[in-house]
């Protein structure tokens, strides 16, 4: 029993603290916002809001409510976040094997790129980016054609968009696909445990993607067409491509800006990995006969993985809270949308602020959940 | 017989406590951020960030401009010199929050006076230093002369958290044309942009329009399309709770264009005490009272007028003479045409 309280005893006095210092701040704050007359509640969320936001993954105007205006905000968010994400892994996972090449020039290259980069702060990047691009850019009727269908100007990429007919068919399609490709990779693994013959898993996988889907073109009705971007004038000087898509250029100087930035760091955990693999293991691996990409593939890149992904999840965290300095070149994204002209239109300055400190919370508690289960999955297993 | 005279000695000094207490300034004991105040020695006031002649601070830090002159104004008549102020810049967004969280007294920073902003969110708007409209601003190349030249795909840059973007909206929205909002958080970034050929046009109050030309590389590339979508009025907020406060705020606002009203300036304020104009006399604190209503003594506006100038030589000094708005439009006295128009000071 004195064993139990002893225990149980300085934890219960923290927490009573805790709660009592919450509790302060929070009578406080209900004191003084009572005092000066502000009213606290979140009824405003179902408000109209009447303001327009710039670039929206969902239907929005400003008739829509401040819950809607939220909604967009947080969208542009993740796709920030999931676009950045994705490319700065990519280029990091390059550059990081780049800088242990035995290539002189390219491992110059890579470690020039990563110091380089990684050294300057990331607003003043973002600037560069987007004021320098935007100088850079020829305007709309200027534009040189890309691919014989794109433009990129200083209002933006401005690319075909696909007009789809019997797009779920297509989409069966691709879940098929996916479907009998998990099965041939569970064949495949049985047939080399069991006679050790192996069969070229990747050809068939990429095979099946592309001839199931395209066997719908064919049968099922499925037919894609492109709205291509069209120029056209709105006044002597001025003028626009309607038609298309239209990406603007705040979110690739953000995308861009945070991708090349976070990808020094990813860069330096992948090399961080590999190093931390000894040599032996390389060398064990060569000596029964496997192929170099083999020895990365089956040897090093399991182990590796083990030590890159915790740090690379710091990195993915990093960059989706980055995104934020989102408001400074115009792109509307949470904190623009949400916490700045909502903010500024309601006055609520307490609700807001709470609804977007729960919100990135939320995405960064979810992406270390998911990494946090990869690294499970990869990790060591003892058996 | 005893217990009597004590009883009475206590309840007239008592009185005596009490009565003393309801002299000494009983404004000043009302007013807590006036107390506060004189307690620090500066008025604490919210500008912007640099908006030539509204609020602007040059190389050396001095703060310039018409809503800065709003605050000195309070200074002078509260602290007695109009240097005492302490300016904080402060963006769009922060501008409410920094207010009522009681960071500054004063925000005399280009707000414009709606119902929700008044009505909603702990603040009280005093009174209009500026009227303002919305307008829009074009390259002169562009060959666009009227905003009856907007067409469908139109690209606007302008400022988050502003009434502009709600006009903007509404005004888009009344001619059924499509057009793209691009909102930076600060005005550098949008008139960077805007200068770049982002957007086709930029849209903010007319005066922040005609500000801001001056910073483009090219200001004569540019001009402002002459509709106002629009009302503005802009004026100093206080927070809402401390009437007397308010009152100072609004009537050392008032002094000043009703000074103009008179003829009253910075050089003839002394000479004007003798004036045979009573209302002329009450401004300079020759006749009457005012002061005492505020806890003030009776020069509060003399101050005002000597060290900060009355409304006309301050708009001269800001907006016309930097070239900024020379033509002064709505804001002009009631008597010339314009719409200044205040409560008489008596």
């Amino acid at each position: 029993m004195n064993f139990k309280l002893k225990n149980i005893g300085p934890q219960l006095i923290t927490i009573a603290i805790v709660v009592l210092v919450f509790g302060f701040f929070t009578f406080n704050a209900q004191m003084n916002m009572e005092n000066r007359g502000i009213e606290f509640g979140y009824g405003f969320l179902s408000q109209e809001s009447s303001f327009d936001v710039q670039f929206s993954l969902i239907e929005y105007d400003g008739s829509h409510s401040y819950a809607r205006a939220y909604l967009v905000g947080l969208l542009n968010t993740l796709l920030v976040a999931f676009i950045g994400i994705i490319i700065s892994t990519i280029l990091g996972v390059i550059i990081g094997i780049a800088r242990l090449s035995p290539n002189y020039l390219i491992e110059r290259s890579a470690a020039f790129y990563v110091e380089f980069f990684r050294n300057i702060p990331l607003l003043l990047q973002i600037f560069f980016w987007y004021f320098a691009a935007l100088r850079a850019l020829p305007l709309p009727q200027d534009a040189d054609v890309m691919f014989g269908v794109s433009f990129l100007t200083i209002k933006g990429l401005f690319v075909p968009r696909f007009v789809w007919e019997n797009l779920d068919i297509f989409f069966y399609s691709i879940i098929a696909a996916a479907i009998s490709i998990v099965i041939i990779r569970n064949y495949a693994r049985k047939l080399q445990e069991n006679e050790g013959k192996q069969l070229p898993i990747f050809s068939i996988s990429a095979g099946l993607l592309i001839i199931l889907p395209l066997l719908t073109f064919l049968f099922g009705g499925v037919s894609l067409n492109f709205e291509l971007p069209v120029l056209k004038q709105i006044s002597t000087t001025s003028f626009i491509y309607e038609g298309g898509l239209g990406i603007p250029p705040e979110l690739i100087a953000l995308t861009l800006a945070l991708a090349l930035y976070t990808a020094t760091f990813i860069a330096e955990c992948v090399r961080a990995g590999i190093q931390g693999i000894s040599k032996g293991q390389k060398e064990a691996a060569a000596s029964i006969g496997l192929t170099p990409r083999q020895v990365l593939k089956l040897v090093i890149m399991p182990q590796a993985l083990r030590i890159i992904i915790p740090p690379t999840t710091n990195q993915y965290l990093n960059l989706t809270k980055n995104s934020s300095l989102a408001a400074a070149i115009a792109y509307p994204d949470l904190v623009l949308v949400f916490a700045g002209t909502a903010l500024m239109q309601t006055g609520r300055a307490i609700e807001i602020v709470s609804i977007t400190m729960f919100t990135y919370l939320s995405i960064s508690l979810s992406i270390s959940m998911l990494m946090n289960w990869y690294n499970k999955s990869i990790a060591i297993k003892e058996k | 017989m005893f217990k009597i005279i004590k009883q009475v000695t206590s309840f007239v000094a008592m009185m005596a406590v009490l009565f003393a207490f309801s002299t000494e300034t009983m404004a000043a004991k009302k007013s807590k951020t006036l107390k506060n105040t004189q307690k620090k020695g500066f008025v604490r006031c919210g500008v912007s960030q640099g908006l030539p002649g509204f609020s602007n601070a040059d190389a050396s830090g001095n703060w310039t401009g018409v809503d800065v002159d709003v605050c000195r104004a309070v200074a002078a008549a509260v602290l007695g010199d109009a240097n005492k102020v302490k300016f904080t810049p402060l963006s769009a967004k922060e501008r409410f929050t920094a207010l009522t969280s009681g960071e500054i007294d004063i925000l005399s920073r280009n707000t414009t006076w709606t119902l929700s902003r008044d009505a909603d969110i702990g603040l009280t708007f005093v009174g209009v230093n500026f009227y303002d409209g919305q307008g829009f601003m074009v390259r002169k190349n562009s060959g666009m002369s009227s905003v009856n030249d907007f067409k469908d795909g139109i690209s606007a840059c302008t400022n988050i958290g502003t009434t502009t973007e709600l006009n903007m909206r509404d005004f888009f929205n009344s001619k059924g044309i499509s057009y793209e909002p691009v909102a930076f958080e600060k005005a550098d970034e949008v008139v960077a942009a805007y200068d770049s050929g982002r957007c086709d046009t930029y849209t903010t109050d007319k005066s922040g329009l005609a500000a801001q030309r001056t910073k483009m590389s090219n200001p004569d590339d540019h001009i402002v399309l002459p509709e106002t979508i629009s009302k503005e009025p802009l004026g100093p907020v206080v927070r809402q709770g401390d009437s007397v406060w308010e009152d100072i705020v609004r009537w050392s606002l008032n002094v000043m264009i009703e000074a103009e009203e008179y003829g009253v300036n910075s050089s003839n304020a002394d000479a004007m005490k003798t004036s045979e104009n009573p209302a002329i006399k009450r401004l300079v604190g020759a006749e009457g009272e005012l002061g005492a209503a505020f806890g003030l003594d009776n020069e509060w506006s003399l101050r005002i007028i000597k060290q900060v100038g009355n409304y006309g030589e301050s708009y001269k000094r800001n907006i016309a003479d930097t070239g900024i708005l020379p033509d002064r439009g709505p804001n002009q006295l009631w008597t010339k045409g314009g719409i200044l128009y205040v409560p008489p000071a008596r």
